[in-house]
Parts: structure tokens; sequence; C-alpha cells
């Protein structure tokens, strides 16, 4: 199959997806630097380094799924979206209540277990 | 990028992932259908991962006296494998616009075995990790805490296998029928679990890796 030749819209939009694919890669490269560095060269506190690494994981996986998975606010994006955010509800309920439980036994009955 | 850009390219969405647009309106309806059910498949995957996850979080202080994540992790394999993988999900990002934009099979093919080779260095790096907490006494069987690692870790890694050989499988695809309408979903379909993927590795460099060796 022979290269398909761009009309003039098609040529802009083509540049504009290559450009969001790479504020993409660039944006979570930097999330991803953030994080290593901190626990490879920077001696901070336990809690906020945690924090920082959550904070930077949240971030990407948003970088990652608007600009790799293409997962607007768009409109007619809302059965996309609503799939993610019923699967993140059912994911909180049950890691959510996973960890409540067991730490809860462990502080009652297993105190080695506790991390 | 100008807002009627934006309007263009987020207006015709029809399914998640990129879109191939009007040039590719053969077969849409079945592509639509498709694409969004490998959605709801990932959407469950990722509920499995995520009570994977609770585990290894429950079972962080079963170490039953064995090798911790302190003495086990390296922190320079886990970037590597990161940078990889990041790597590989922007190459295959590139593959689906020139799939869209080109129809031209060589940049595509290129862009895929590029992704292809970024897979399989990901896997020889997971598996010389593995390898190397073998030799520190880190195997599945000497703690809950491992159990629960190599419940965790190496799924994610039987992912990307499952992924490449599946990419592999597109380009003989490719090869015998050449770029049809069932090939193009199939890339599509595939870029999904891709970048899936590395959503997931996100969790585990942040969660087992950062985490154990902060």
């Amino acid at each position: 199959m022979s290269r398909r030749t761009l009309n003039e819209q098609e040529a802009r939009e083509c540049k504009t997806e290559q450009r969001n694919y790479l504020w993409g890669f660039g944006l979570a490269l930097v999330l991803t630097l953030i994080p290593f560095g901190l626990v490879a060269f920077i001696d901070i506190e336990r809690m906020t380094l945690w924090i920082t690494i959550g904070g930077c994981a949240l971030a990407q996986v948003i970088v990652h799924l608007r600009f790799f998975m293409h997962i607007t606010l768009a409109k007619n994006k809302r059965e996309d979206l609503l799939l993610i955010l019923f699967t993140v509800l059912i994911l909180v309920i049950m890691c959510g209540g996973t960890l409540w439980i067991l730490f809860d036994l462990y502080q009652r009955m297993l105190p080695g277990m506790m991390p | 990028m100008s807002s009627t850009d934006t309007h263009a390219l987020e207006g015709n969405s029809r399914h998640p992932g990129l879109n191939l647009g009007a040039a590719h309106a053969q077969e849409e309806d079945t592509r639509e259908e498709m694409v969004f059910g490998f959605w709801v498949f990932m959407m469950s995957d990722l509920i499995l991962f995520g009570l994977l996850f609770a585990t290894y979080v429950t079972m962080l202080g079963g170490t039953a006296g064995g090798p911790g994540p302190q003495a086990l992790f390296e922190l320079k394999s886990a970037f590597i494998q990161t940078m990889i993988l990041l790597v590989s999900s922007f190459t295959f990002g590139m593959a689906s616009l020139a799939l869209k934009y080109r129809e031209d099979r060589v940049r595509l093919v290129v862009w895929l075995l590029v992704t292809l080779a970024l897979g399989l260095a990901f896997l020889f790096f997971e598996l010389k990790d593995f390898h190397s907490m073998f030799d520190k006494g880190g195997v599945p069987s000497r703690s809950g805490y491992l159990s629960a690692f190599f419940s965790l870790v190496p799924l994610h890694g039987l992912h990307v296998t499952a992924a490449c050989i599946w990419l592999v499988a597109l380009l003989g695809q490719m090869a015998v029928h050449g770029l049809d309408a069932p090939v193009k979903t199939g890339i599509l379909r595939l870029a999904i679990l891709w970048h899936f993927l590395d959503i997931v590795w996100i969790g585990i460099f942040s969660l087992v890796y950062l985490g154990g060796l902060s």
C-alpha cells in the first residue's frame, strides 16, 4: 500500500496529534524522574516522600489516560470515562475494605504483621 | 493547539484510544464495538491488578525473617525498566499515528518493531531482576511477602509477554492479508493494552519499588 497523501486539514491534525503524544511523553518523563530522583539522591522525611511519590503516580496515570488513551472530558466520551470511574469506585471499595479489615486484624491479633 | 483543532479531534470520538477518523470509515461500527468491548475487559483486568496491589500491601509485614524490599530491589534496574516501558508506550503511539495518517506500511511496521524490541528488552531486564532476587534468597515460597510480590509483578510481565506475542501475530497477519479492517482493529486494541500495561507499571514502580526502597 502506498503512502496516503494528506489534505491540508489532515496534515494539521497529524501535526497536532504528534505534538500531543510528545507532550504526553514529556510530562510522563518528568513525573517519573521526580520520584526516582527523590528516592535516589535526596534525603527527606518519609511521609513527605511517600505523598510525593503517590501524587506523581496519580498525575502520571492521568497524563497517560489523556494523551495516550485519549480519554477526555468531551461529551461523547463519557461512556469510557464512566467505566473508569465505576472501576475506580469498585477498586476503592474492595482494596480499601481489604486494607481496613486486614490491618485492623493485624493490630488486634498479629502485631508482628504490621510493616 | 487551537480550539478548533481540539474540537475536530475530540468531536468524532467513537471509542477509547486513538480514533482512526473519516479516512478509515470502512467497518467503523464493528471497530467501535470491538474496541469498546476490549476497554471493558481492560477495566476488569484493572480490578484484578488492584486487588493484587492490596494483597501486596497487606503482606508487607510478612517477610517471616526472609529478605525484604531493601535487600532485594535495585533502584537502577527498576528505573531502566520504567524508562523502557515509557518509551515503548510512546513508540506505540507513533505506530498508531502512522496507521491513522500514512497507511504507509513500512513506517507502521518499523514503529511496531521498535515497540516489540522495547517490550522484549523490558522482559529481559525483569527476568534478570528476578534472577538476582532468587540469588539473594528471594524465592516465592520464602515468605508471604515474596509470594505476594511474585503474584503481582510477574503477572504484569506475563501481560507484556502476551502483548508481544499478539504484536508478532499482528505483524504476521499484516504480512499475509495486508492492512485490512481486522488488522487495523487489532492494532487499536493492542495499543490500548500496551498503554494500559504502562499505567499498571506506574503503580508497580511507585508502590513496590520506590515505596520499598524509600
